[in-house]
């Protein structure tokens, strides 16, 4: 594979994407390896500790409980993660198919599939989100559905505007007119063009998928205490403002995962598909 | 033109009809019943009854979608099931609130995309534009809600400048309305800011190198008529349906920041709704924000056809 | 040739984009001129420099390219002159066409803004004044419908009327030189025909000196009284378009006049001599056209041949003039 071994090289030219790859890095480590690293347990409560600002003892300070803030912040990437993670796998999986079906078969598998997209697309994110869990429940396999749900859309425009570029391709004529099969002629012909854009999304998606994470557990409706998130740590801080050690370093954790996921999908763009940023990318949450 | 702008119309309805199609299943989808969930343990048959009753919900589901769809086209949107009043009073109550942040936030984030955009754009590759770059790809990083925390840290515990939370409406007391409406408006408006920065920057970079700005270079006009009527001016059609977007995404998308700030617009009227379980208003903000949204991409669309002569003569 | 009595003159031009190790020399030392009323051709294959030597002795080169050397307009050094002056020069002075017409013309102004514009920085008209100007220039250049054509938009029209409006455009304040960047390349066959006739007459009208970039040896035949034959950012021959055709010194050049075909357009590749020019990265130690020479004598594989007079006002860059 020698275009992908290539596209790896010109990313690692890139001094901002390889920051990006190395805090990503960072945080996988932390996330794999944080029970061992962490100082303090996620819920060692203390109250004669309660409120320390940040010390020798606890980097980050200690929470009203008395438990660590950084041991917490670390213990909590690995939900992040694995909420992003899955969520957006949900996403690529049913947006990509979606895509496919409705940019390869066009008719009215593409008007159904792309007003269904339209109607999805109506809702934003963050109220959409929000809407379902409300619908399912909160917690974290909840909110992994309702983000994955929520991001459907952008992959099937997304996949589905490159399938039209690629389905006209001599290639792919040359195939339909051997007579091979369009599960065939997708898998081997169109899938394998049109997965640098996918790739590009996906980045960008892993890190709005973060942003609606911890939203989510702000409010109560994501990952719920007391397992520690992000989220729900700035929903503790800020009943206590004279504290700002706890509002500050669960919300910069948020900031650099995302800026991470947000730089290394700059840099896969630039080496895979510079094309002009597409309209899909100004959709976040909020 | 107004082929364009039938068409464009014809396709808003739509959506919006598959949109009270979803808001309807929302609280159909909901495991158990939702009148006995809304009404929590104690109740008597006669409230559950009554309430049933009254949200129609003993009808068959077809016959439930169809007077749904009846009433919410007469603006009628059902009672809530918490305090009783009608869905469509209380979402009229808190538009205001919502529209007011909405629209600050969108002024704030064009009063930093706009000069920021171009200025990194004409000096693409330089130092300056690296600067501009790296911060928009932090604010489009940083979540929204967080920044607002932030700025109660610093602006109201720390320096006490301004009240950390709270809303007056604008047509009671412009300047108290300002003060609370601040810290709210900039932290949204910078993230919108941001990412809006990112889609002026590239577009009028690619403008830039157009070769209709080569022809007004050639013709010798001055560099900012150049700027001004030949290169912004074309990147502006793309970025009309970015600000499109995120208008749209302002109206209904604020939640997280509203419930922050004790903000009492549509937001966080949605999140209490979820909190209290309280379906019908639920249903009813999430359809309004939608319908607000189509009602915003619609104009946007009509608007782009003013810019852009191609698209209203086809 | 002399450059205080020509039109427009380059002497010595050098253009770079990027510094050390990576840099690109697209144009390495041209100097051509063209007298008041004269057509110069410039023809080259794509990445030759021909462009870019004329687009950047008027100021026109992308703001990352490095220009040295010196283009004189009417006696004046262009570049010599602060920016705001070498702004005032284009468009007065100088008018331009470029290939095409689609891209080249604002999308979302009418045609009557994109003449009228220029005409009131220029030539301090007003607004009316400009628009009856406009109306003018239109029918110059014979665009039927003048007064509702005005109105339209650029994507309202067919090319060969939207070159004739660029034309109209760079001819608004009636320049002592136009430059024609391939003006008829994206261009069908018949109305690359008109458009070459109205250039004609509105030279001889005007009596401006045309510089005429392009590809096609053929249309700048029919239409030069000079060509500069340019490759690997150097000029390989020039001489009177005569002479060129009957007696061409160089072999690039015989190689151009054999790959013509007898009907319609040369494309962009050379099919008659293989290969491909040189990268502006990379430039070959010796004669930069050595790699796709049918000649390819020993003393040109290390030595760059002088561009020296093969007979009175014929230039060529070549060790091999005998050879025939």
């Amino acid at each position: 594979m020698s275009a992908s071994t290539s596209a790896w090289r010109l990313l690692l030219r890139s001094p901002v994407a390889v920051a990006g790859l190395g805090a990503l890095g960072l945080l996988v480590v932390l996330a794999l390896l944080g029970p061992v690293l962490v100082p303090y347990g996620a819920n060692a409560v203390d109250v004669t500790r309660a409120l320390q600002p940040p010390s020798g003892a606890h980097w980050f300070g200690t929470d009203d409980l008395g438990r660590d803030v950084l041991s917490r912040v670390v213990l909590a990437a690995r939900a992040s993660l694995q909420v992003s993670v899955v969520s957006v796998s949900i996403a690529l999986v049913l947006g990509v198919a979606l895509g496919l079906v409705a940019g390869y078969f066009r008719g009215w598998a593409d008007a159904v599939a792309m007003r269904v997209v339209d109607v999805l697309f109506a809702f934003p994110v963050m109220l959409l989100a929000i809407a379902i869990v409300a619908v399912l429940g909160p917690g974290l396999t909840t909110a992994m559905i309702a983000i994955g749900i929520v991001y459907v859309p952008v992959f099937a425009r997304v996949t589905r505007a490159s399938v039209l570029g690629v389905r006209e391709e001599p290639y792919v004529r040359a195939a339909v007119a051997i007579g091979a099969g369009p599960l065939r002629i997708i898998r081997t012909h169109v899938l394998p063009n049109v997965t640098a854009p996918i790739i590009v999304q996906t980045s960008l998606s892993l890190a709005f998928a973060i942003l609606a994470e911890a939203a989510l557990s702000f409010l109560g409706l994501g990952i719920q205490p007391p397992e520690p998130s992000w989220g729900r740590m700035l929903f503790d801080g800020k009943g206590f403002t004279g504290s700002w050690w706890m509002s500050v370093f669960p919300g910069l954790a948020i900031f650099v995962t995302v800026l991470a996921f947000n730089l290394v999908g700059d840099g896969l763009r630039d080496v895979l598909d510079p094309r002009q940023r597409s309209v899909l990318e100004s959709r976040r949450d909020r | 033109m107004l082929r364009f702008t039938l068409l464009r119309a014809g396709h808003a309805v739509v959506v919006l009809l598959g949109v009270t199609v979803v808001v309807f299943a929302l609280v159909h989808l909901v495991p158990g019943d939702p009148v006995r969930v809304a009404l929590g343990t104690r109740f008597t048959q006669e409230s559950y009854d009554a309430l049933r009753a009254a949200s129609g919900l003993d009808q068959p589901l077809l016959t439930q979608y169809v007077q749904y769809l009846g009433s919410a086209v007469t603006g009628d949107l059902g009672v809530s099931f918490r305090t009783g009043q009608p869905v469509t009073t209380i979402l009229l109550e808190r538009l205001p609130a919502t529209v007011s942040l909405a629209a600050a936030a969108l002024v704030i984030a064009l009063v930093i995309a706009f000069p920021l955009g171009v200025f990194a754009a004409t000096r693409h590759g330089r130092a300056s534009d690296t600067v501009v770059r790296v911060a928009s790809q932090a604010g489009v990083s940083v979540p929204d809600f967080w920044l607002g925390i932030m700025f109660i840290l610093l602006f109201s515990v720390t320096l006490g400048w301004l009240p950390p939370s709270g809303y007056v409406p604008l047509t009671e007391d412009p300047l108290e309305w300002a003060r609370r409406v601040a810290m709210p408006a900039l932290a949204v408006g910078l993230v919108s800011g941001a990412i809006l920065t990112r889609f002026v920057r590239s577009a009028v970079l690619e403008s830039l190198g157009s070769d209709h700005a080569r022809t007004a270079r050639a013709k010798g006009l001055r560099a900012r008529v150049v700027l001004l009527r030949h290169v912004v001016r074309n990147a502006l059609v793309p970025v009309v349906t970015v600000i499109g977007v995120q208008a749209a995404t302002l109206l209904g998308g604020i939640i997280v920041v509203e419930v922050v700030f004790a903000w009492p617009g549509l937001g966080r009227l949605t999140y209490d709704a979820v909190a209290a379980r309280d379906y019908p208003v639920l249903q009813g903000s999430v359809l309004l924000v939608a319908a607000l949204f189509l009602l915003v991409s619609f104009l946007v669309d009509v608007l782009y056809g003013r810019i852009d002569p191609r698209i209203s003569a086809r | 040739m002399s450059t205080t009595t020509a039109a427009l003159a380059v002497e010595d031009l050098h253009v770079t984009i990027g510094r050390g190790a990576r840099v690109a020399r697209i144009v390495r030392g041209v100097s051509w001129s063209v007298q008041p009323g004269q057509t110069l051709g410039v023809v080259g294959e794509s990445g030759s420099g021909k462009s870019m030597s004329v687009l950047a002795a008027t100021g026109l080169a992308p703001a990352t390219a490095r220009v040295e050397g010196r283009a004189f307009l009417d006696g004046t050094d262009l570049l010599g002159l602060g920016p705001g002056e070498l702004r005032r020069t284009r468009g007065r002075g100088l008018g331009f066409v470029f290939q095409d017409p689609m891209t080249s013309l604002n999308p979302l102004l009418t045609v009557e803004r994109q003449i009228t514009e220029g005409i009131e920085e220029h030539l301090g008209a007003t607004r009316r004044a400009a628009r009856t100007r406009a109306l003018e220039l239109l029918e110059m250049v014979g665009i039927p419908d003048a007064a509702r054509r005005l109105e339209a938009y650029p994507h309202q029209m067919s090319g060969g009327m939207r070159q004739r409006v660029m034309i109209a455009i760079a001819l608004a304040c009636e320049p002592t030189m136009l430059v024609a960047d391939e003006p008829t390349t994206a261009l069908d066959v018949t109305t690359q025909a008109q458009i070459l006739d109205i250039v004609r007459e509105l030279q001889e009208r005007i009596g401006m000196g045309v510089v005429w970039i392009s590809h096609d040896l053929g249309v700048v035949g029919g239409l030069a009284d000079e060509v500069v034959v340019m490759y690997g950012g150097q000029v390989l021959e020039s001489a009177g378009v005569q002479t060129l055709h009957d007696a061409p010194a160089h072999p690039y050049t015989r190689g151009l006049l054999g790959a013509r075909p007898r009907l319609g357009r040369l494309r962009e590749e050379l099919v008659a001599i293989p290969g491909a020019p040189p990268d502006p990265r990379a430039l070959p130690g010796g004669c930069v056209f050595y790699e796709r020479c049918p000649i390819k004598a020993e003393r040109c594989a290390h030595e760059v041949p002088p561009l020296a007079e093969v007979a009175p006002g014929h230039l060529a860059r070549t060790f091999c003039t005998e050879e025939r």
